[in-house]
């Protein structure tokens, strides 16, 4: 449970920074300065706000190609993230990843995954590390519900339990891979039905729903750690925005998506939920909101005086520097 | 200086490395109990445990990718691959993953993971664990491939690449597991990158790497009763490659054979021949030749197997060809 009114504040402001970087984002994108691939978060913002919550510093997180709430609640900044979408030298990436791929390892953060699955097996491994050297640690590993379709998830989950190393499996259920709904690519849509078929416990919550979502995951983290063991949390939740900037969304009616932004915005419950608890006034998401989107603004304007890499750095970081 | 079997030498260089850094372990389908699929880590387990001689679930993907994450975590894995043909399961991991990491983070990660396999014909196990898929991974800036053809090498090899920073492997000829050499235990890691010359020439260059080295320094024998002197170059390393020693052999001899178990078609032997086409192209005195299998999957029975992979034979004919004296 969120015990006080400036940890509440504080998650409220990372969900506002989500997204309002996202919706510069969008606009910038238009204006051409981010290019390439782009997967906006908007509507699934209390999922990566509430998980991180939960999450110590020594922990491991991977996240997948639509991480850049991931990364900002993980504590990167909106500058280190924004450079990396410019391209830019000062990016979180040097410009080597672009919005897909967000890296930190002073974050523990690690990518920022373009393949679906892929980062699972890559989360088995850290944990596997953080065991076998006697480290306290636990690895979120977040994914998508198209994940679930693949081998790589299977594999994974199976690994996990066999060996019974300490993954948070998040899965972010937001009832679209890509374009194709849960019940057109899942033969079984109960999600926790399969990590419960390898013996792992699983949980399901409302993705959109921030203090759900963070007292669902402080349970499952605590669960991870005692045990030393993974736990699979489903968190039901839906994106508000296309699946990236080339998506005509001919997959779904713009009724279910207005209905979805009307009925259960993050924010708004979350801004709601506060306000029943007599944790925050009238006037003070206002005031979050104008801090955030000054903070973008400055994000922005850091950016866009970033330095490029310069070319003749090309082929740097393709294998370690030579010793000697 | 002891004789050793190359499945020895590899053997002796995993105990070597467990015993000297306690964050390395092995992981991989049937090494435990089993001993390895090919005997290699027989023995391992009663020596480590099952913590460090862990063995699998037959879940290529899922345990080549978890060998990324603890090197990302700060162990040293070295993951067995059955077999070649076994590792397009994982192909995801080497080539999106292992490969990209470092770049892809602006060089805040790496990936110090070695994986070794399996890989060539000639034990009549037909068209799905008989193929060399080294070139493939040749391809791929980001990973080196290792093809250690002598017991010394296959013993030094691992050493090298449990050494290195970054995601290793290491391809095995299968035929060579049983044969015997001389190994001295304590020459140290080969250094990666280095072709060596197997037997010095004049006439012509057999340039080769793996399980053709035999075949390339038994025809390089015939070529001798005939009067040839042929120097065969073994390239120890596909990537990187040493392009230079290349070089060195075509501009010496002026003829240039390559043979290479892969196909030919796309494969790393035309690499090669590019390479020489590009660099000392006015070095040459005859058209390059290449001696590969043949475009077919690898086939079971033993006179189509035999007839499918570059032979001696084919190997003298080349030479011979490319000095007007086929």
């Amino acid at each position: 449970m969120i015990a006080t009114r400036a940890r509440a504040l504080a998650l409220l402001e990372q969900m506002f920074l989500i997204r309002r970087l996202e919706e510069k984002c969008a606009e910038v994108y238009s204006a051409g300065k981010i290019r390439g691939f782009l997967h906006l978060y908007i509507g699934e913002e209390a999922v990566a706000v509430g998980a991180m919550a939960a999450l110590d510093a020594a922990d491991n997180v991977v996240a997948t190609y639509r991480e850049h709430g991931h990364a900002l609640a993980r504590g990167l900044t909106p500058t280190a993230v924004m450079a990396e979408m410019y391209g830019k030298a000062t990016g979180c990436s040097r410009g080597r990843g672009g919005s897909m791929h967000l890296f930190s390892t002073p974050h523990r953060f690690f990518g920022g995954h373009a393949i679906v699955g892929g980062g699972l097996p890559v989360a088995v491994g850290l944990a596997l590390a953080d065991s076998m050297l006697g480290r306290e640690g636990v690895t979120a590993c977040f994914f998508g519900d198209g994940a679930v379709d693949e081998g790589e998830f299977h594999e994974s989950l199976n690994l996990a339990a066999l060996w019974r190393l300490p993954v948070l499996f998040v899965c972010e259920n937001n009832l679209y891979a890509m374009g194709t709904a849960l019940e057109r690519h899942e033969s079984v849509t109960d999600l926790c039905v399969k990590p419960r078929a390898y013996g792992i416990p699983a949980e399901n919550v409302d993705g959109m729903d921030l203090f759900a979502v963070e007292a669902a995951t402080a349970h499952a983290v605590s669960e991870v750690r005692r045990h030393r063991s993974p736990f699979f949390l489903e968190a039901k939740t839906y994106r508000f925005r296309a699946h990236s900037m080339y998506d005509a969304e001919a997959y779904r009616s713009r009724e279910e998506v207005a209905e979805w932004a009307q009925k259960h915005d993050p924010i708004d419950l979350a801004v709601a939920e506060l306000t029943r608890r007599g944790l925050i006034d009238g006037a003070e998401p206002a005031a979050i909101d104008l801090r955030v989107r000054a903070a973008v603004e400055r994000a922005c304007e850091e950016a866009d005086a970033a330095p490029l890499e310069p070319v003749g750095d090309l082929l740097r970081d393709v294998l370690a520097p030579e010793v000697g | 200086m002891t004789r050793s079997t190359y499945r020895e030498a590899i053997r002796l260089a995993l105990a070597t490395a467990l015993e000297a850094d306690s964050r390395v372990l092995l992981m991989g389908e049937d090494v435990g109990r089993y001993g390895g699929a090919y005997a290699v880590s027989k023995g391992l387990l009663e020596r480590f445990g099952p913590e460090r001689i862990r063995d699998t679930p037959l879940s290529e993907s899922g345990f080549l990718g978890a060998g990324i994450g603890a090197a990302l975590g700060g162990l040293r894995p070295i993951v067995e691959i059955m077999t070649v043909n076994f590792s397009l399961l994982a192909l995801d991991q080497v080539v999106n993953n292992a490969a990209t990491l470092r770049h892809m983070s602006g060089g805040q990660l790496g990936v110090p993971l070695v994986v070794r396999m399996a890989t060539g014909g000639g034990r009549q196990l037909a068209a799905q664990h008989s193929h060399s898929l080294e070139g493939w991974y040749a391809h791929v800036p980001g990973i080196k491939v290792l093809a250690p053809a002598t017991v010394q090498d296959a013993h030094d090899m691992l050493l090298a690449a449990l050494a290195d920073a970054d995601p290793v492997f290491i391809f095995e000829h299968q035929l060579l597991y049983p044969t015997e050499g001389d190994l001295d235990p304590a020459r140290g890691p080969a250094t990666i990158g280095q072709a060596l010359v197997r037997r010095e020439g004049s006439d012509v260059s057999l340039v080769t790497y793996g399980g053709s080295l035999g075949k390339a320094l038994a025809a390089s024998d015939e070529l001798a009763q005939a009067g040839i002197s042929a120097e065969v170059l073994e390239l120890r390393t596909l990537r990187p490659l040493d392009v230079e020693a290349i070089e060195a052999t075509v501009t010496k001899t002026h003829r240039l054979v390559i043979i290479d178990e892969g196909w030919k078609t796309g494969s790393f032997s035309a690499e090669i021949a590019a390479l020489v086409a590009e660099r000392v192209f006015y070095e040459l005195d005859a058209p390059i030749a290449r001696v590969c299998s043949a475009e077919v999957p690898i086939p079971y029975a033993k006179h189509l197997e035999d007839a499918a992979l570059p032979q001696v034979p084919a190997i003298v004919v080349a030479a011979k060809e490319l000095l007007g004296r086929g």
